[in-house]
């Protein structure tokens, strides 16, 4: 039953992480500011094609001379909105409620809930572009339905040294992730989110989900002129990219190398490799009791590592394919403070598991994209022995397409249609079964 | 009998000549690369159209925004070449023209893009113009080593800067505000700055001591900077480049440097 609850926590986390998820982006205020049109630096919007990517590694400059705020007309206003109205279905097929509805005395018992109609998903404001030659910003303020929060907002220093490869941005920002959370061409609920970026195992305490949310920290990023090889060295704050010093006081550090070549008939060809190291704290000093924030201690360790490629086949064709193994040390993976050993289970040990997924692309022209993905994960050892060893696997399926019957230098327009489908392997709340949720969206999809 | 036999190889004769023709007016040759207009069809779409137009003659929707205004390729008349004032460009000139960008106006450098698909839009943007299916391109100029920068050579140039009136428009001190500057129009009829040799910006065609020579004798066509292949012979044109670089020599980036040695 403890370990039950202990899925039933995981679920919640991982509820209030795909909650938290925004939406992705394209940025019109760079397409009115250049007078190109959105598909010049996006395969389908959000998902940048190479072009784009250099430009984004460059620090939003085309290197035209045209760069520096001072060619612009005093009225261009670097800052873009975007918003999705939609209309959405949600399914889960083994929810816990009330045997008698409202009366909370009632047993619980499992049943399939579904809810559905007409919603937002709040706005994007974007503003971002250069300050001078080679000083980049961006600065992202998110307004969901009852919130208001800072996404990003960093400035870089690109180009240091005349060189491409030293680019120094400091604030909170978008890890280097060639596979972008920011840029994920769906946005529904089940499926707008690659789960390996979030993952961490049931029970666990470590709130990492560093490689998908912005992080507070400075990185240095170099590349290219092509941008076939690039990489990019991060030092971040081990406060899971939260403001005003919430957690501890320790760094993570973040490394990501990709490298490009051309293939005969074939078109462009990725890979790379990545790593996230850090520290979560086990406990915290309190105060009556109470955790202080930002006093962290006890911090154990964590990792993440894998590899990752884009694969073009021809022009109209790619897909990604993606690696992730995982590690938590024994006390993050037990929720134990590490000043307490003793309350480790018997057998207790740091959690590993491996993940991945594909994303294929079907992009016949610049105005419509077809996408499917099927992601999962799977523990390979679950921190505690009494939890049974296949808790916490994910099987998930995502298909959709977006076309977009406007495509200018000043907007964006996509109507899109997606559905998705999660299987949480024993992560029923009682039963301890098979947890499914299925999602439907479709909508509009624009950015101005 | 053998009246219809002749008719049917003649029309297949002559099938073969316009598709052969034409064929050859689909396909773009730098190097070893083939591009193919119809894949080239795609990418023009998807990065170009926007500017240069759906039929290629500049007119797209950010045209009336962009200054100076995009290429009207329906006109087959380049600025960047390697070939003589007057003659169409080498497809290695428009490859290298997409490459580079041209500095200082709304056009990038598409290296981010694959060499084929770069050496795809060539082949696409060569048949907005029926000139590359009647004409050849021209010869490319030659262009002899380059004598080592001494102060009279230097001299020289200043000299032939004045007597050649390159003053009258890049000015005496070459700031691009000679007496004519404000009169200046492109083969279109907009308005065209000449170039402020001390900005230390890139040139449009190359920043290379090679590139500037060479647009010297070829000319810029379209605009109003003529060719001085008959002018001055190669040791003036290498001293007015060597007094130019006295001017401000552009600031390229390491990276820059680097691609052109490199010959990228």
């Amino acid at each position: 039953m403890a370990a039950l609850k202990k899925i039933g926590m995981h679920l919640l986390v991982l509820g209030s992480i795909l909650a938290a998820v925004q939406p992705a982006y394209s940025i019109p205020a760079f397409a009115r500011k250049y007078g190109l049109p959105c598909s010049a630096c996006h395969e389908a919007w959000p998902m940048l094609n190479n072009f784009g990517q250099t430009f984004k590694d460059n620090g939003y400059q085309l290197g035209n001379g045209r760069d520096a705020p001072i060619y612009q007309e005093p009225a261009y206003w670097p800052i873009m909105f975007r918003t999705t109205p939609q209309w959405h279905r949600e399914n889960n097929n083994r929810q816990a409620v009330d045997s008698v509805p409202g009366n909370a005395t009632s047993a619980q018992v499992e049943a399939s809930v579904t809810t559905s109609g007409f919603d937002l998903a709040g706005v994007d404001m974007i503003a971002a572009g250069t300050l001078y030659n080679n000083i980049s910003m961006f600065v992202q303020p998110f307004i969901g339905n009852s919130n208001f929060s800072l996404n990003q907002a960093w400035a870089r220093l690109d180009n240091l040294a005349g060189s491409h490869w030293l680019n120094l941005k400091a604030g909170k920002f978008e890890l280097d992730e060639l596979i972008s959370q920011e840029r994920l061409l769906t946005l529904n609920n089940t499926g707008g989110v690659y789960y390996n970026y979030f993952f961490t195992p049931p029970g666990d305490r470590n709130s990492f989900s560093g490689i998908g949310f912005p992080q507070l920290g400075v990185e240095l990023l170099g590349h290219s002129n092509n941008d076939h090889t690039r990489y990019s060295v991060a030092v971040v704050s081990s406060n899971n990219g939260g403001t005003g010093l919430p957690t501890n006081q320790t760094y993570d550090v973040y490394a990501n190398f990709t490298k490009a070549f051309e293939a005969p008939w074939l078109g462009r060809q990725q890979f790379g490799a990545y790593g996230y190291f850090g520290e979560a704290p086990t406990f915290y000093q309190t105060s009556g009791g109470n955790p202080i924030t930002g006093t962290g201690t006890g911090n154990r360790s964590f990792y993440r590592a894998g590899a990752y490629g884009h694969w073009y086949a021809g022009s109209k064709f790619d897909f990604y394919t993606f690696y992730m193994h995982g590690y938590d040390n024994v006390y993050l993976g037990n929720a134990v403070p590490s000043n307490q050993p003793f309350n480790l289970p018997a057998g207790a040990v740091g959690p590993v598991w491996n993940g991945g997924f594909v994303e294929g692309h079907y992009n016949p022209n610049p105005r419509f994209i077809l996408t499917g993905r099927y992601e999962l994960v799977r523990m390979s050892r679950e921190a505690n022995p009494a939890i049974r060893r296949d808790a916490g696997n994910l099987d998930t399926w995502t298909a959709g397409y977006r076309w977009y019957p406007i495509m200018s230098p000043r907007a964006g327009f996509a109507w899109i249609q997606e559905y998705s489908r999660i299987i949480n392997t024993g992560a029923a709340p009682l039963s301890g079964k098979d947890d499914i949720r299925n999602s439907l969206l479709m909508g509009f999809d624009f950015d101005f | 009998m053998r009246t219809n036999f002749r008719l049917a190889s003649s029309a297949a004769i002559l099938v073969c000549f316009f598709w052969c023709h034409n064929g050859a007016a689909q396909e773009s040759h730098i190097g070893k690369l083939v591009g193919k207009a119809k894949r080239g069809k795609d990418l023009y779409q998807r990065y170009c159209v926007f500017c240069h137009g759906p039929h290629g003659d500049g007119t797209g929707e950010s045209a009336p925004y962009l200054d100076p205004k995009p290429r009207d390729f329906t006109k087959a008349v380049f600025k960047c070449r390697s070939t003589p004032s007057g003659t169409l460009p080498l497809d290695s000139d428009l490859y290298d023209t997409i490459s580079r960008g041209i500095h200082a106006s709304g056009m990038p450098s598409w290296k981010p893009l694959l060499r084929q698909e770069r050496a795809d839009l060539v082949a696409y943007i060569k048949t907005f113009s029926s000139a590359f299916q009647e004409e050849k391109p021209g010869e490319p100029v030659p262009i002899p080593p380059e004598p080592p920068s001494s102060p009279e050579s230097v001299q020289r140039g200043a000299e032939l800067f004045q007597s050649m009136n390159c003053w009258s428009c890049h000015g005496k001190d070459g700031r691009g505000h000679g007496p004519s500057a404000a009169t200046l129009t492109d083969s279109k009829g907009y308005p065209i700055t000449p170039f402020d040799f001390t900005s230390g910006s890139r040139f449009k065609c190359g920043d290379s001591d090679r590139e500037m020579f060479r647009d010297l004798v070829t000319g810029l066509d379209g605009t109003p900077m003529p060719s001085f292949a008959t002018a001055m012979n190669s040791d003036q044109r290498w001293d007015v480049v060597h007094y130019i670089r006295t001017l401000n020599a552009p600031k390229k980036t390491r990276a820059e440097g680097k691609n052109e040695s490199k010959g990228q």
